[in-house]
């Protein structure tokens, strides 16, 4: 009897082992990596950065630059661009759940053949190309898009509207491409609301504003959590929405630490900026990682 | 939650479904279009659609796309689904808190970071073990394997946590062993949530260009990086034309897979109550 047990528990660990090996290795350990290189030096080689650990007349010789992590603090535009990215992730969080709020009850509240179908149209935009859905927008907000031509057709505007390439067509991307993530999970969690709460509120004399704010609400605080959070943490790190509908005046991080990458190939500046967003995010994440796990882990 | 609408929340649906359908309608109506100015409608036309089929850079990118995104569908089916496991059936092992932040980080991690992360991952072991020597394919393999299977683990576990566990735990108890229960039973079980993770994971894949920008190596280019750098160069109908055949083509597939799988489910559920006893 002692034999297969200890069969069942050695075949248990290589199934844990399998996924947790994976996922430390490429999920975890490239996180070390980057932070040992936004230690390092900038170098015209391959791989353009110099190595930290010098072995030599045995001596090992440790060198720390820390001059990208001083860099990052002297230089304005850094500064401004991590609080600008928490700035319009945080308005754009906002929209989605004004927006998803109201959307994620209505469907909550339709009845179940209605409900499946509105959900998968909800789904339904996300999983087709993120790209070409940011895209859509240039056509409809530029000087010539159908915005402005169709104002202009009204004679409402002689002078086409300055849209695109602003801040303003950054939110509308954002609002656009990540209001599924707040809807999801919002829905989950209306969906199980007990009716029977709100009746009570209401045989009591509760208005029905005076029940939602005391109890639809309050209840509902986790699905707003993982939902806010799904939308807040990738809008921070956002590239490819400043990219295309952002301008000038748009300064987001995911942006610059794309430049410093791929236009100045300063991959140790890049790396400090990687890292400080991860040390912004760390509390994001663990409120998220909260929420997710109560929900649906 | 009751069925019962109010007129200002059909409102605020209606709202926010044309909000987000019709900026894509657009999008495909100006395919169509004769003109080259995409927002100027000069007459129905197939011709961006042959246009497309002319240009080999397109195709080819394409092609490459497709072949990563269904390696890492299965890639990614596989590990997400012994990660959901692991997740729900086993209740506590030393570094479960670790293992579910693992699954649930990637979730929403901004790509720039794992894109730079995983790049220098790399670039450190092929410096370090030769291998993988230089960028490409599998590099793309391996990153989108890792981010796909969190969401694989994420719908397998829901799906778990919903599933009778007794008959599991019936089949144990006549003698069979756990891998035969796993692939006889919990497999054919939990098959709707296996075709929506590895459809989802399809879809990560094709759609990615972050990630696949930063682990790329050149020649291996993928339809979403190439359609980026043309649409940094301005709008064209072209690019309305990709976009109208990707829409039409994920959602013949994700109705087609919705359907097949009330099938299944319907066919399970009658399976299920003709074995019942009260049935016989």
């Amino acid at each position: 009897m002692k034999n297969p047990m200890k069969k069942l528990l050695r075949g248990r660990d290589w199934v844990i082992a399998f996924p947790y090996l994976w996922l430390s290795f490429f999920f975890l350990v490239p996180f070390a990596i980057v932070f040992k290189i936004s230690f390092a030096e900038l170098q015209i080689a391959r791989p353009p950065y110099s190595s930290l650990f010098e072995y030599g007349e045995e001596i090992l010789s440790i060198k720390l630059n820390f001059g990208n992590y001083l860099f990052l603090l002297t230089d304005d535009l850094y500064t401004n661009a991590y609080i600008s990215s928490l700035k319009i992730a945080f308005i754009s969080t906002f929209y989605c759940l004004l927006i998803g709020f109201p959307m994620a009850y209505g469907i909550a509240r339709s009845s179940q053949a209605v409900r499946n179908l509105l959900l998968m149209l909800i789904v339904l935009p996300s999983w087709t190309s993120f790209l070409i859905r940011i895209y859509a927008w240039i056509g409809i907000l530029k000087n010539n898009g159908l915005i402005n031509n169709f104002l202009m057709s009204l004679g409402l505007i002689t002078e086409p509207l300055a849209l695109l390439n602003t801040n303003t067509a950054v939110y509308i991307g954002t609002v656009y491409a990540y209001m599924p993530f707040m809807i999801l999970p919002l829905f989950t969690n209306l969906v199980k609301h007990d009716d029977a709460l709100l009746e009570a509120a209401s045989d009591l004399g509760a208005r029905p504003w005076k029940s939602f704010v005391s109890i639809t609400l309050p209840l509902s605080l986790p699905g707003i959590m993982a939902g806010s959070m799904l939308v807040f943490i990738p809008v921070v790190g956002e590239f490819v929405i400043p990219e295309l509908l952002g301008g000038s005046e748009t300064l987001m991080i995911g942006k610059v630490l794309w430049q410093e990458f791929f236009n100045n190939r300063d991959w140790p500046v890049a790396s400090a900026v990687a890292i400080v967003m991860l040390i912004m995010l760390a509390f994001p994440l663990a409120i998220f990682h909260h929420y997710q796990s109560r929900e649906v882990l | 939650m009751k069925p019962h609408m109010s007129l200002s929340i059909m409102f605020f649906l209606a709202f926010g479904y044309a909000f987000l359908y019709i900026p894509i309608a657009i999008l495909m109506f100006y395919s169509f279009n004769i003109s080259k100015l995409v927002t100027v409608w000069g007459g129905f036309s197939f011709k961006w659609y042959g246009e497309l089929l002319q240009d080999q850079g397109i195709i080819d990118a394409a092609w490459s796309s497709l072949k990563i995104a269904f390696l890492t569908a299965c890639g990614a089916l596989i590990l997400g689904t012994v990660a959901g496991f692991v997740m729900v059936r086993f209740r506590r092992f030393r570094g479960k808190t670790l293992f579910s932040s693992m699954i649930t980080a990637p979730l929403v991690m901004p790509e720039v970071i794992t894109g730079l992360s995983l790049l220098l991952l790399f670039v450190s072991m092929d410096q370090m073990l030769g291998w993988p020597e230089g960028r490409g394919t599998l590099t793309i393999w391996i990153a989108h394997v890792t981010f796909a299977s969190s969401f694989v683990a994420i719908i397998v576990s829901s799906r778990l946590r919903d599933m009778d566990i007794s008959i599991e735990e019936a089949a144990m108890d006549l003698g069979a062993p756990p891998l035969k229960v796993f692939f006889v039973i919990t497999l054919p079980i939990i098959s709707p949530a296996l075709v929506s993770g590895w459809l989802l994971a399809f879809t990560l894949s094709l759609d990615d260009l972050v990630i696949a920008s930063f682990v790329s190596g050149p020649g291996s280019t993928t339809l979403p990086m190439k359609v980026f750098s043309s649409v940094r160069l301005g709008i064209s109908p072209k690019i309305n034309a990709i976009a109208t055949i990707i829409v039409i083509v994920v959602s013949i597939g994700v109705v087609f897979s919705t359907w097949i799988m009330l099938q299944m489910e319907k066919k399970r559920k009658l399976e299920i109550e003709s074995m019942m006893p009260s049935n016989a």
